[in-house]
């Protein structure tokens, strides 16, 4: 099961945050400064994975994280989980996005959070994965922007 | 065309953002938020009604204030009308802020299951998956109780779109994960599991998380999975790579999805149906095959998916344990990864190999590659992979190879990372103690990993050297001397001085002879150390001086002398002062004999479980133990109406135990393997030899419980792990020698069957014994299991009743009052019935009696007696003759801190004997 999925920049600003468990707001800011401090610290072309941190459940959990440029992915995993296959899972959501947003850059996950926790939702859902397929995903992206568009649309019109 | 254009979107929204970003320090970042939130909370609280475009912008700003890591305690509200918008985006927006901010237990949940009901009844697939998601999302008891019931029938209606069968199927498994008992698949189970066969890959990729995690609870229930799960993962892996289209990745027909069928599979024992077997075996030969081929693609990503699913592969044939020439073949896949350039690879190897380290038929193999890994531990660059390193090091030592790894390990210390010190140097001493053949070795071993990491030698770990050089006489001179000499060097590790005071006021007089190390020298050595050491360690050291005195009288003036100095008998620590005022008087008034006897050596300290291993334990979590041992369990018992199997060397220390050989050749074996543990049958013998030592308490403990300590005294430690299936049951028995010292001669005898466990178990070690057990009738006599063992010379004996008892073959029924009291009434003979009133034991606390009741293992029926103090349960007996249905009512009496318990079945005797065992319960 995958526990929870974090991006952040390499100052560590988180920039979207997804637990599958609960935890108190507190302890979740806690676990990204935490992650954080683990992964930057890392050289680079070096392993992915390590032991999750202590406030995640230690040594029970993985860290699998992928760095893009100013981003950081991390997926934090129990042990069901392939880790390869988690690193692939990270490669076709980021790919997903490049897709999403043309050549996606740390601003757009920032200015269109809700699209980014929309097409996680397509992928992974209460922290089992649901679709791998990246152009069944995008389809289904595609489907709601042109909703979402139709009402603005239709939004416009009315107030007219 | 890109999904999403980025022109459009909210601008009010992306000017707050923007102002945020712009802020210059964190002060100006809280104070914009701050003047957001009055803003918005005004919005909300103001008399114009916000259209619902606004109300999204809002809840947007409001998420974003929440990712930086402000409280949001307002808006929760606002969300919820959202939900039932009919406009897409603004029900969107509405679900994405509850399932970030809302928690399972908000007491919003009820107006929220209501909007959520709605969307699922909606027919519109895109609602209905944002309610799916959201039920997902929060995953409370309460909404369980809402949609467990409503979401299979989403899941395998046939006209049920794609997209929402996937989400439907990781809602089901959410809600299974959170309220097991609210979810009954009962008539869903054989549709679920062939959605494994269906068309559309997305659907079989969410299905088979669901059915695998149902798997591993119920794993009759869905044993049809296996074959199923066979053929799909045949037609995988033999298809193409472009026969799969989009499921193909980077030239890998559907990595993600073989992966998870692999791990499917690794919940159940090889198939037993040979024409499945084979395609498996085909199918893991392929992988393993396709491995050697050249890549099809440069990428890493292509190689990535390959070694995914052949990690997957390679962990299935480790679980199966049978087949040698795939083991073999794993294992060299692995060897090979092992010195891979790619350090994913590198530390999935390593990994694996530990598991495959502790499997009997490999132990030997993977030894083969100790360079290889002594290599890893020095040169990798991540110490990711360095801490697999040592983990494997430790699998993988034996007697044959201590010295090595030991040696490795410590040269590896004087430069590991601090972060995984303390737990090296915790291993190192278990090894050291654990196969230590000469003890000066041992001794040298722990004082070498004070010296090198003094640092993180935890008190257990000193406090255990001490423990074994006063328990063994034959290393005491050696370990003077030794802790002589590393006294010598300039800057010394306060754990050393601990350590040094400790053992030559206990025995500096073995090595007095030598004027290099004359008792005076010994002293002013240990003094030199005196003024830079803390409290505790001075306080040890006084000790130290006085116990000199008594060994060396030529030392006593130069010691009371020292006692007496202002700095000890006026010292402003109290217990210091005390010690220096008692000593010195003691030293002062006390004859020589008196002297001798209050200062005579330590005696042999009690044995117990090695401190150092259970710290391990700690440290690594209680998961870690119980995984391997789990595995341990799962190579031993490979028969079901078999006995007992041997023992192996179990947990923490992961090491495969090589069966001795010789356990058959003493003749310990008792008589023929009787079918199963049926208890009534020929437990005359021994109950005649051991009925006074029988121990009850133990027994009555596990009634309502199948794991914890059976037996605990000085010497053992006996635990117990069960589980059972319809008539079948499976006990786990672990034998922990709390002592140092090896019991020889270990036997144990069942009344009914035993093979032998491992004869020999060391000094803090453990050993595991398997016992399977099969109910053929009832029974109500439990039975006897016969303990037989040398502690240092003494023959201990001891009986225990084995806690199996009738209840434990309970298969819950659940059922409504109307059918309750209908069976009630047909169980009318009076031989059916058995009652008991008896006086409370325990606190009549109404949520620990369910959770007895559960544990008793049948269904614990709600709302069926008129009486809602009242617990009525239900349940079958299964055994190998007949299943005999049972009913119980328990009526709390909280005034007269009495019950009554009233059992009827179809069985007489069964009914007495639950009621027997229930009525010390409560």
């Amino acid at each position: 099961m995958i526990k929870a999925i974090l991006i952040f920049n390499n100052h560590g600003k988180p920039r979207l945050s997804k637990f599958y468990e609960h935890y108190t707001e507190d302890t979740e800011q806690q676990i990204i400064r935490e992650t954080f401090h683990l992964v930057s610290k890392r050289d680079e072309n070096i392993c992915n994975f390590l032991e999750g941190g202590l406030l995640i459940g230690g040594s029970e959990n993985k860290l699998i994280y992928r760095h893009y440029a100013t981003l950081y992915f991390v997926f934090c995993v129990d042990s069901s989980e392939s880790e390869l296959g988690i690193l692939d899972l990270i490669q076709v959501f980021v790919e997903t996005l490049d897709k999403c947003f043309e050549n996606v850059c740390e601003l757009d996950l920032i200015f269109h959070m809700d699209k980014v926790h929309n097409i996680l939702a397509e992928m992974v859902m209460g922290g089992m994965v649901l679709e791998t397929n990246m152009s069944e995903i995008i389809t289904q992206a595609e489907a709601h922007n042109k909703m979402e568009k139709s009402e603005v649309r239709a939004a416009l019109l009315r107030s007219d | 065309m890109p999904a999403v254009s980025k022109g459009d979107g909210m601008r009010g929204l992306a000017v707050f953002i923007s102002d945020i970003r712009n802020c210059k320090s964190k002060e100006a970042e809280i104070k914009r938020i701050n003047k957001e939130l009055a803003n918005i909370r005004s919005k909300f609280k103001g008399d114009k009604a916000l259209d619902g475009y606004s109300k999204k912008k809002y809840v947007c700003k409001l998420l974003f204030i929440f990712l930086l890591g402000h409280d949001i305690d307002f808006g929760h509200m606002e969300a919820v009308n959202l939900l039932s918008s009919n406009k897409y985006t603004e029900k969107q927006i509405g679900y994405l802020f509850i399932s970030v901010l809302v928690n399972s237990n908000s007491e919003l949940i009820r107006l929220i299951n209501n909007a959520i009901k709605n969307d699922l009844s909606s027919r519109n697939p895109t609602f209905m998956c944002l309610a799916l998601h959201c039920i997902a999302n929060v995953g409370s008891r309460e909404m369980a109780e809402a949609f467990a019931g409503e979401i299979p029938r989403i899941l395998v209606a046939g006209d049920t779109m794609d997209s929402v069968k996937q989400s439907a199927a990781l809602c089901l498994l959410r809600l299974y994960k959170t309220s097991p008992d609210l979810v009954l698949m009962g008539e869903w189970t054989s549709r679920v599991v062939h959605l494994l066969n269906d068309q559309h890959m997305g659907v079989v990729t969410a299905a088979i998380s669901l059915i695998t995690c149902l798997s591993q609870k119920n794993p009759d229930e869905f044993k049809t999975c296996v074959s199923l799960a066979v053929s799909r993962l045949s037609r995988i892996v033999s298809s193409a790579s472009t026969d799969l289209q989009d499921y193909t990745y980077y030239f890998v027909p559907a990595p993600w999805l073989s992966c998870k069928l692999l791990r499917l599979l690794q919940c159940y024992p090889p198939p037993e149906d040979g024409a499945v077997k084979g395609r498996l075996v085909e199918c893991l030969e392929t992988i393993l095959n396709k491995a050697q081929e050249p890549p099809k693609s440069k990428k890493v990503q292509h190689s990535n998916a390959k070694n995914a699913i052949l990690f997957e592969a390679i962990s299935l044939i480790i679980h199966y344990d049978s087949e040698p020439n795939l083991l073999v073949r794993a294992c060299n896949q692995l060897g090979q990864f092992l010195q891979h350039r790619e350090t994913n690879l590198r530390y999935l190897a390593l990994e694996s190999m530990c598991t495959l380290a502790s499997s009997e038929f490999s132990h030997e193999a993977v030894k083969t590659h100790i360079e290889t890994v002594i290599n890893a531990l020095k040169t990798e660059r991540d110490v990711s992979v360095r801490q697999r390193a040592a983990d494997l090091l430790y699998a993988m030592c034996d007697r044959s190879n201590a010295k090595q790894i030991v040696a490795e390990m410590l040269s590896y210390l004087e430069t590991a990372d601090y972060s995984i010190r303390e737990e090296m140097v915790l291993k190192v001493a278990i090894l050291a103690e654990k196969y230590a053949v000469d003890y000066s070795w041992y001794v040298d071993t722990i004082l070498n990993l004070i010296r090198i990491a003094g640092d993180y030698v935890s008190e257990e770990v000193w406090y255990r050297v001490i423990q074994i050089v006063i328990n063994r006489d034959d290393v005491q001179g050696y370990a003077a001397k030794t802790v002589f000499e590393a006294l010598q060097a300039p800057a010394c590790h306060e754990n050393m001085v601990k350590v040094g005071g400790y053992i030559l006021g206990e025995f500096g007089n073995l090595i007095a002879g030598d004027p290099r190390s004359s008792p005076l020298v010994q002293f002013n050595l240990l003094h030199s150390k005196f003024h830079l050491c803390s409290v505790p360690t001075r306080a040890l050291l006084l000790s130290a001086y006085i116990k000199f005195i008594n060994l060396f009288p030529e030392t006593k003036s130069t010691i009371q002398e020292v006692l007496r100095s202002d700095s000890q008998i006026r010292n402003s620590d109290v217990e210091l002062q005390q010690r220096a005022v008692e000593y010195l008087k003691l030293s002062s008034i006390a004859s020589t004999d008196v002297l001798a006897t209050v200062l005579e050596e330590m005696p042999p300290f009690p044995e117990r479980e090695s401190s150092i291993l259970a710290k391990l334990k700690k440290k690594k979590g209680p998961g870690a133990v119980s995984v391997n041992e789990l595995e341990e369990g799962k190579r031993e018992g490979g028969e079901l109406n078999g006995g007992g199997e041997r023992g192996g060397d179990s947990s923490t220390s992961a090491v495969g135990s090589t069966p001795s050989p010789s356990a058959d050749l003493l003749g310990l074996r008792a008589g023929p393997p009787v079918t199963a543990a049926a208890p009534s049958a020929g437990s005359l013998l021994v109950d005649v030899f051991s009925e006074a030592g029988v121990n009850d308490d133990g027994f009555l403990r596990f009634v309502c419980k199948n794991n914890g300590v059976l037996f605990e005294n000085q010497l053992l430690q006996i635990g117990i792990k069960s589980e059972y299936r319809q008539n079948l049951g499976r006990m786990y028995l672990f034998y922990g020698n709390k002592t140092s010292v090896q019991f020889v001669t270990f036997t144990t005898t069942l009344n009914v069957q035993a093979k032998p466990v491992e004869p020999l178990i060391e000094g803090g070690a453990q050993v595991q014994q398997v016992i399977n057990i099969e109910c053929l009738t009832d029974f109500s006599d439990a039975p006897l299991l016969n303990i037989k063992f040398r502690y240092g010379g003494a023959l201990q004996n001891l009986t225990l009743k084995l806690p199996v008892t009738i209840n434990k073959f309970f298969q819950p029924t659940e059922m409504a009052s109307h059918d309750f009291f209908q069976r009630w009434k047909q169980l009318s003979l009076p031989q059916q019935e058995a009652q008991k009133i008896f006086k409370a034991n325990h606190a009549m606390d109404t949520e620990v009696l369910k959770a007895k009741l559960l544990g008793l293992g049948m269904a614990l029926l709600e709302n069926v007696d008129p009486n809602p103090e009242n617990f009525v349960c239900a349940g079958v007996i299964q055994t190998k003759a007949q299943q005999v249905g049972s009913l119980l009512r328990l009526e709390p009496n909280a005034q007269a801190q009495m019950y009554r318990l009233t059992v009827r079945s179809s069985k007489d005797t069964v009914s007495k004997r639950l009621c027997e065992l229930l009525a010390e319960q409560f």
